[in-house]
C-alpha cells in the first residue's frame, strides 16, 4: 500500500514514518492498522466468498455434484459463516473504518492504546489461522473440518465431532473474541476521553456512536460466547458434562449462551454500517442527518434491546406460551428503533440536493435491502409462523438480507466513500456503479428465491435436495456468479485508481461532507491533531 | 497548547480498567449460568425437569381428575443392559402418590454402574409432576445377570389445572435414560463415537 507516502506535504514537517516492518507488523498507528484490518477484510472475505462459491456449485443441482462426503459440503457452509462474521464483516466495519475514522472524526491523535490495538489486530489474524487449520484436521468421523455449523451447537459438536477440527474452530472463536474485547475496550477508552475539545457526546458524528455502542455490546456479548465454548471445549476433551445429559447437563443450555451472544453480534455486525450509511446519505444529500439525537439513541435502543431478545432463535426448543409471547414483542419491539433510522435516512434525502455517487448508490441500495431483510425478520418474529421456516431457507434469505446484503453492502459504500480520503487515488465513478448494478441485480437474483425455497420447506444446511426445489436454485446459483462479477470489476477500480496520475483533494465530497476527517490532507499525515481541533459549530451533529 | 499525548492519561486507564472488569464479569456471569439455570429448572420445571418434594396430604387428591403417565425407558450406548416399566402407563388421580417399578438387568458380563437422567414431556409439565422418591437420584451398580426392581414414587400436582398452558392435558410421558458412570462421572468414552441418542428397547 503506498499510501501515506504520496502526500507528506508542509503540513507536517515531521511526518517522519517508520521501516516497512516496523509500521506494518509491529504498527501502532491507527491508519495503519485500520488498512491492514481492512486488507485482512478483504482476504478472508474472498476465501470466505471461495467457500459460498462451492456451497451454490453444489446446489445448482439435485444429487451430490462437487461433494463427495455430504460432511465436507457442512464444512463449506461452516466455514462460510464464521468466516464472514468472524474475519469479514468484524474487522472492515470496527477494525478497518472504526480504527480509521473514530480518532479523525472526534478529533483525536490516535487510539488510546496503541499498542493493544495492535495486539487485537493480531489475535485476529491468529484466530483466522487457527480456522483454516480447522479445515484441514479430522472432524467428523472420516472427514475433515468442523460441520457444526457457526452455532456450534452440541452434541453435534461433541458427540459428532469426535477430531480435533471443532477445537480449532473454538480457538479461532477465542483469539478473535479476544482481539475484538481488547479493541472494544480501546474505542470505548478513547471515544469517552480522547474527544476533540468542544466535542460532546451530542455532537459526536453518528460513525463513532455506532462505534461506541457496538464497543458495549462487543463487551457484554463476547465473553459469554467465549465462556460457552469453552465449556465446550472442556466437554469436549475434559470429560465435563455442561452440554450432556449422561452427567446432568443440558444442550438447550448452550443455545441460551450462545444466542445471548450471537444476537447482539448481529447488531455487532450492522450498527457500524448505520453509522456509516448516515454520513453518505447526508453528505451527498447535502444536508444534516435528520434527527441526529433520535438516530444515536437508536442505536442506544437497538443495543439495549438486543440482549433481551436471544430466544427468538429457540423457538423450537419448548418454550412456554408466555415465554415465546415475550420474546416474540420484545424482538417487534426492536423494528420501532430502526424504522427511525430507515424513516430518518429517507427524511435526509427528501428535499436534499441528491448527487448520486457511487457511494451513494451502495447506500441507498442498502437502505432497500435491508428493509427488506428487517420485514422478513419480522415475519420470522412470530414463534408460530417461525415453527414452520425455521431452519429453512427462508432464514438463510432472511439474514443474508441483512448482513450480506446489508453490512456487505455498507463496506462497499465505505471503501467508495472513504477511498480518496485513506489512499489519495480516486476509484473511477463508472466502476463503483458498474459494481453496484451488479452487485445488487445478483444478490437480489441470488437470495430473494430463497424465500421461495424456504416457504416451500428447503431447510438448510443440506447437501442435496428433492427435485422440486432445482430451478430456484439454480436462479440462485445464476445470481450468485452475477455478484462474483460484481467482485472482478470492484478490483478492477482499484487497480485502476492506482494507476491514475488523479489525485483526491482533502475534501473531494464537497459542502455535505462535514465530519473532521475531511478538514484533513488526502490520505491523512501520519499523525494528525496535533495540535487540536476546537469544535466551535456543529460539525459532527451537523 | 502543547502535542496531546497518545495516551491520554489516568481517566483512560480507569475507563479502560472498567470495561476490563465489565468483560471479566461477563465470562464469570456466563460460567455462574450454568449452576443458576440448574437451580432455575428444578425450581421451576423449566424444560421438562421434575420437580422434588415430599407427598401431598392424602386429603389434597382429587378423585374426579386424572392424567395418564405413560412411561418410556432408554439404554445408552456403551452400556449393556435392560431397563423396563412393569406397567407402560398408569393413571394417576391429581395429587395421589403412586408408585411404579422398573426392572434392570445387566446383561453384560462384566459389572457395571449407571445412572438415569430423566425428564418429562411435554416439557411444560415438569412443574407438575413432583417425584418423592426415585431409583435414580443414585447411582447403581449391577453384576452380571443381576436383575432389580427400582421404584419411583411421584404424584401430578393438582395445580395442574390452573395454569393455562397445561389445564388441557391429559397425557404425559416420563422418559428415563441410563447412561454408563463411575463415581457419579459419566463415562462418555465408550459412547463418544457414536450418536448420543439413546437406544430405544422393545419389550
Amino acid at each position: 500500500m503506498a499510501t501515506a507516502a504520496a502526500h507528506a506535504d508542509a503540513h507536517e514537517v515531521h511526518d517522519h514514518k517508520p521501516s516497512f516492518f516496523a509500521r506494518w507488523f509491529l504498527s501502532t498507528n491507527h491508519k495503519d492498522i485500520g488498512t491492514l484490518y481492512l486488507l485482512f477484510a478483504f482476504c478472508a472475505g474472498m476465501i470466505g466468498a471461495f467457500l459460498s462459491f462451492g456451497i451454490r456449485m453444489e446446489m445448482e443441482q439435485p444429487g451430490l455434484q462437487y461433494f463427495s462426503n455430504p460432511a465436507t459440503y457442512n464444512v463449506f457452509v461452516t466455514g462460510h459463516g464464521l468466516i464472514m462474521v468472524f474475519f469479514m464483516v468484524m474487522p472492515a466495519l470496527i477494525g478497518g473504518f472504526g480504527n480509521w475514522f473514530v480518532p479523525l472524526m472526534i478529533g483525536a491523535p490516535d487510539m488510546a492504546f496503541p499498542r493493544m490495538n495492535n495486539i487485537s489486530f493480531w489475535l485476529t489474524v491468529a484466530g483466522f489461522c487457527s480456522l483454516l487449520c480447522s479445515l484441514f484436521v479430522e472432524g467428523a468421523p472420516g472427514a475433515s473440518g468442523a460441520g457444526t455449523g457457526w452455532t456450534v451447537y452440541p452434541p453435534l459438536s461433541t458427540a459428532g465431532h469426535p477430531g480435533p477440527a471443532v477445537d480449532f474452530a473454538i480457538f479461532a472463536l477465542h483469539l478473535s473474541g479476544a482481539g475484538s474485547i481488547l479493541g472494544a475496550i480501546n474505542f470505548i477508552t478513547t471515544i469517552l476521553n480522547m474527544r476533540a475539545p468542544g466535542m460532546t457526546l451530542h455532537k459526536m458524528p453518528l460513525f463513532a456512536w455506532a462505534e461506541l455502542v457496538t464497543a458495549f455490546l462487543l463487551l457484554l456479548s463476547l465473553p459469554v460466547l467465549a465462556g460457552a465454548i469453552t465449556m465446550l471445549l472442556t466437554d469436549r476433551n475434559f470429560g465435563t458434562t455442561f452440554f450432556d445429559p449422561a452427567g446432568g447437563g443440558d444442550p438447550i443450555l448452550y443455545q441460551h449462551l450462545f444466542w445471548f451472544f450471537g444476537h447482539p453480534e448481529v447488531y455487532i455486525m450492522i450498527l457500524p454500517a448505520f453509522g456509516i450509511v448516515s454520513h453518505i446519505i447526508s453528505t451527498f444529500s447535502r444536508k444534516p442527518v435528520f434527527g441526529y439525537l433520535a438516530m444515536a439513541y437508536a442505536m442506544v435502543a437497538i443495543g439495549v434491546v438486543g440482549f433481551v431478545v436471544w430466544a427468538h432463535h429457540m423457538y423450537t426448543v419448548g418454550l412456554s406460551l408466555q415465554t415465546q409471547s415475550y420474546f416474540v414483542f420484545a424482538t417487534m419491539v426492536i423494528a420501532v428503533p430502526t424504522g427511525v433510522k430507515i424513516f430518518s435516512w429517507i427524511a435526509t434525502m427528501w428535499g436534499g440536493s441528491i448527487r448520486f455517487t457511487a457511494a451513494m448508490h451502495w447506500a441507498v441500495g442498502f437502505i432497500f435491502l435491508f428493509t427488506v431483510g428487517g420485514v422478513t425478520g419480522v415475519v420470522l418474529a412470530n414463534s408460530a409462523v417461525d415453527k414452520y421456516l425455521h431452519d429453512t431457507y427462508y432464514v438463510v434469505a432472511h439474514f443474508h438480507y441483512v448482513l450480506s446484503l446489508g453490512a456487505v453492502f455498507v463496506i462497499f459504500a465505505g471503501v467508495y466513500y472513504w477511498f480518496p480520503k485513506m489512499t489519495g487515488h480516486v476509484i473511477p465513478e463508472w466502476a463503483g456503479k458498474l459494481h453496484f448494478w451488479l452487485a445488487f441485480i445478483g444478490a437480489n437474483v441470488l437470495f430473494f428465491p430463497m424465500h421461495f425455497l424456504g416457504l416451500a420447506g428447503m431447510p438448510r444446511r443440506y447437501a442435496d435436495y428433492p427435485d422440486a426445489f432445482a430451478g430456484w436454485h439454480k436462479v440462485s446459483t445464476y445470481g450468485g456468479h452475477i455478484f462474483g462479477l460484481g467482485m472482478f470489476v470492484f478490483v478492477i477500480g482499484v487497480v485502476l485508481a492506482f494507476r491514475s496520475k488523479e489525485r483526491a483533494a482533502d475534501n473531494p465530497w464537497g459542502e455535505g461532507a462535514t465530519t473532521l476527517e475531511w478538514t484533513l490532507p488526502s490520505p491523512p499525515p501520519f499523525h494528525q491533531f496535533e495540535t487540536l481541533p476546537h469544535i466551535v459549530d456543529e460539525p459532527g451533529a451537523h | 497548547m502543547a502535542a496531546p499525548q497518545p495516551n491520554p492519561g489516568r481517566g483512560a486507564n480507569r475507563t479502560a480498567l472498567a470495561c476490563a472488569g465489565l468483560a471479566v464479569g461477563m465470562v464469570g456471569l456466563a460460567f455462574a449460568s450454568v449452576p443458576l439455570y440448574d437451580a432455575f429448572c428444578k425450581a421451576t420445571g423449566y424444560d421438562g425437569t421434575p420437580r422434588q418434594g415430599p407427598a401431598l396430604a392424602a386429603s389434597a387428591a382429587r378423585a374426579d381428575d386424572s392424567m395418564v403417565v405413560h412411561f418410556d425407558t432408554n439404554v445408552a450406548p456403551g452400556l449393556s443392559w435392560k431397563f423396563a416399566p412393569e406397567t407402560n402407563s398408569v393413571e394417576a388421580k391429581l395429587g395421589e402418590t403412586k408408585t411404579v417399578f422398573f426392572r434392570i438387568q445387566n446383561t453384560g458380563t462384566k459389572p457395571s454402574s449407571a445412572v438415569a437422567t430423566f425428564n418429562v414431556q411435554p416439557g411444560l409439565m415438569g412443574g407438575y409432576f413432583v417425584k418423592i422418591a426415585c431409583f435414580c437420584f443414585n447411582e447403581q451398580t449391577l453384576q452380571p445377570g443381576e436383575t432389580l426392581d427400582v421404584p419411583v414414587v411421584f404424584y401430578v400436582d393438582p395445580a395442574v389445572r390452573d395454569d393455562s398452558n397445561t389445564a388441557h392435558f391429559t397425557e404425559m410421558t416420563l422418559s428415563y435414560t441410563y447412561f454408563a458412570a463411575k463415581n457419579g462421572q459419566p463415562v462418555t468414552a465408550a459412547v463418544a463415537n457414536s450418536a448420543a441418542t439413546g437406544a430405544k428397547r422393545d419389550f
